[in-house]
């Protein structure tokens, strides 16, 4: 028994992929010589026996085909030019032996092949969708296929999508951003993970539970990120959060695929293994940002609160206090009435409910169904019951999402 | 996702504690456990002590309770160690396995790979029909 040929090309495609770009490929012939050299696999392995090393096969394979297309190009130039030009400009205009560019290059030990293409994929002038997408197939490896059922979109505008982006993406150099610009281009990538993963994390409770591989494929990114930049904190701190997050998947929906709210969910069937991946990383984020003179950013303060949760065996044992001193630290940061309305929250426990209502109140979050529902717990533990069935009819009106209003009816019944 | 365990058989000379004088086994090892970190991959790992450092808890079938003490005689049943990985498939999970550098050099040995259970381990066709059978229902829900 082995591995498919696909699975073993796989496990190298982002390293073949860094190794052509290095020499000098744009992003589609890269691409196009990395498939090409699975081709070759599919067609030569099973009739003359799978190589020993199979990755160095492949590269081999995918450098030759980008040396025979290269060559092809600059012969082409040279026809062009040969008609007009004498031999010194021909000279200055053509682009270097590839096959010197090859042999001059080096194995990526450090991974910052990975790294540049992580970057290249995040960049900041694609769209979201196309960082998305480009991310899923130059650095996760998916095939368009596999992106297509994780988007739930049609695979030819998949492929279209991928296409658009790396056309954009032409002329930006294969590099890792320069020092000035490091730090906003990481936040970048960081950005593009969280909302991926968001995305799937978020649709997995409720009507839309569409996307699981979409947040899966985002953690597995973000590990992987997480290993390449171990000196980071605040891709410590994602990755912590990741962790913690997803740890909660198996307790997130009832037998019936009914989602369940956080302090109701049944913490034994939580990812344990998860939980302490996460406090781990969660361990390295603080004690590199012990080192950081601006203190902990905003992915490290929602990883903490994630921290907080994850550590009360039960939901009673949770340290509100704690929640609510991270919250006022996050709202600094990040001043958002969502922030601000789930801070309240947290001082409806720590401190009562009747100083917690005024402060929801007064947020501008009408239409929100999440505030008018805080609303009404605020209110029924209160003893305002009326005030807070009308509150919960609200959040009814206000909810798009089929189960999340099945949830709030079913509160309303109890109430 | 599913996960895997690797398992390293235990061996002779495992279990006497000693191990392999190849210097190179370490490094290769840590190289090959760090590019799987470095993939997203790996989720967990240890070496194992001897079994003569253990000990089993039996069960008989009226349940009655009895302590053994290790070493236990059935060396090639015995684990040396373990390397719980997350991929997307069997047939990542073997791909990775494949490469998985040789415990013991010079000597008969053996890793054994095995799926975990859980409700994440489901084959990507049937997640999917699962999914879009949901979909239906809230869609006619709705």
């Amino acid at each position: 028994m082995t591995p498919s040929i696909e699975a073993v090309w796989r496990l190298e495609a982002r390293r073949l992929t860094g190794a052509l770009l290095r020499a000098g490929a744009d992003l589609a012939l890269a691409e196009d010589c990395v498939q090409d050299a699975l081709v070759a696999a599919l067609q030569r392995w099973p009739a003359e026996g799978w190589p020993e090393r199979p990755g160095a096969w492949l590269m081999t394979a995918a450098k030759h085909r980008l040396m025979d297309r290269m060559r092809h190009m600059q012969m082409a130039a040279r026809e062009q030019q040969a008609l007009g030009d004498d031999a010194d400009a021909l000279a200055t205009h053509l682009a270097p032996d590839p096959l010197d560019m090859l042999l001059a290059d080096e194995a990526d030990e450090v991974g910052d092949d990975a790294l540049k293409l992580m970057f290249i994929a995040c960049h900041p002038k694609l769209a979201r969708e196309a960082q998305w997408v480009l991310t899923l197939r130059l650095v996760a490896g998916l095939t368009v296929a596999e992106i297509a059922r994780a988007l739930f979109a049609k695979e030819a505008t998949i492929a279209q999508r991928i296409t658009r982006a790396k056309a954009q993406l032409a002329g930006e150099p294969f590099e890792l951003p320069p020092a000035s610009a490091r730090a906003t281009r990481l936040e970048a990538v960081c950005t593009v993970l969280y909302l991926m993963f968001n995305e799937g994390y978020a649709a997995t409770s409720g009507a839309e539970w569409t996307r699981p591989t979409l947040c899966l494929e985002a953690l597995r990114l973000a590990r992987h990120l997480a290993a390449l930049l171990p000196t980071e904190a605040d891709v410590q701190a994602l990755l912590a959060l990741m962790e913690l997050q997803a740890s909660r998947l198996p307790a997130r929906t009832d037998g019936l695929g009914r989602p369940v709210l956080l302090l109701e969910q049944d913490r034994r069937r939580w990812d344990h293994l998860l939980v302490r991946r996460g406090l781990e990383a969660l361990a390295r984020c603080r004690s590199l940002n012990a080192l950081r003179p601006q203190g902990p950013g905003s992915l490290a303060l929602q990883a903490e609160l994630a921290a907080v949760h994850a550590r009360a065996s039960h939901a009673e044992e949770t340290d509100w206090l704690q929640l609510l001193r991270l919250y006022d630290a996050l709202l600094a940061q990040q001043p958002s009435p969502v922030v601000a309305l789930n801070r309240a929250v947290a001082l409806g426990y720590a401190i009562g409910p009747a100083q917690a209502l005024p402060l929801v109140e007064a947020l501008p979050l009408t239409g929100y169904p999440w505030w008018a529902s805080v609303r009404a717990d605020l209110l029924q533990r209160l003893g305002r019951v009326e005030q807070a069935r009308e509150a919960l009819r609200q959040a009814i009106a206000w909810t798009d999402n089929e189960r999340e209003r099945v949830l709030l009816l079913e509160r309303l019944e109890r109430m | 996702m599913p996960r895997y365990m690797i398992q390293v058989r235990a061996t002779a000379m495992s279990e006497a504690g000693d191990f392999p004088d190849d210097p190179t086994l370490v490094p290769r090892m840590m190289a090959f456990h760090d590019e799987m970190a470095r993939a997203g991959v790996l989720l967990d790992g240890a070496g194992l002590q001897p079994s003569s450092q253990g000990f089993r808890v039996q069960y008989d079938a009226a349940g009655q309770v009895n302590i053994m003490d290790g070493p236990f005689a059935e060396t090639k049943e015995l684990i040396a160690g373990y390397t719980l990985i997350e991929v997307r498939s069997r047939d990542e999970a073997l791909a990775w396995a494949q490469r998985f550098p040789a415990p013991f050099p010079g000597q008969s040995c053996c890793i054994e790979v095995r799926p975990l259970m859980g409700g994440v381990d489901l084959p990507p066709d049937d997640a999917e029909r699962i999914i879009r059978e949901q979909l239906a229902t809230i869609k006619q829900g709705g």
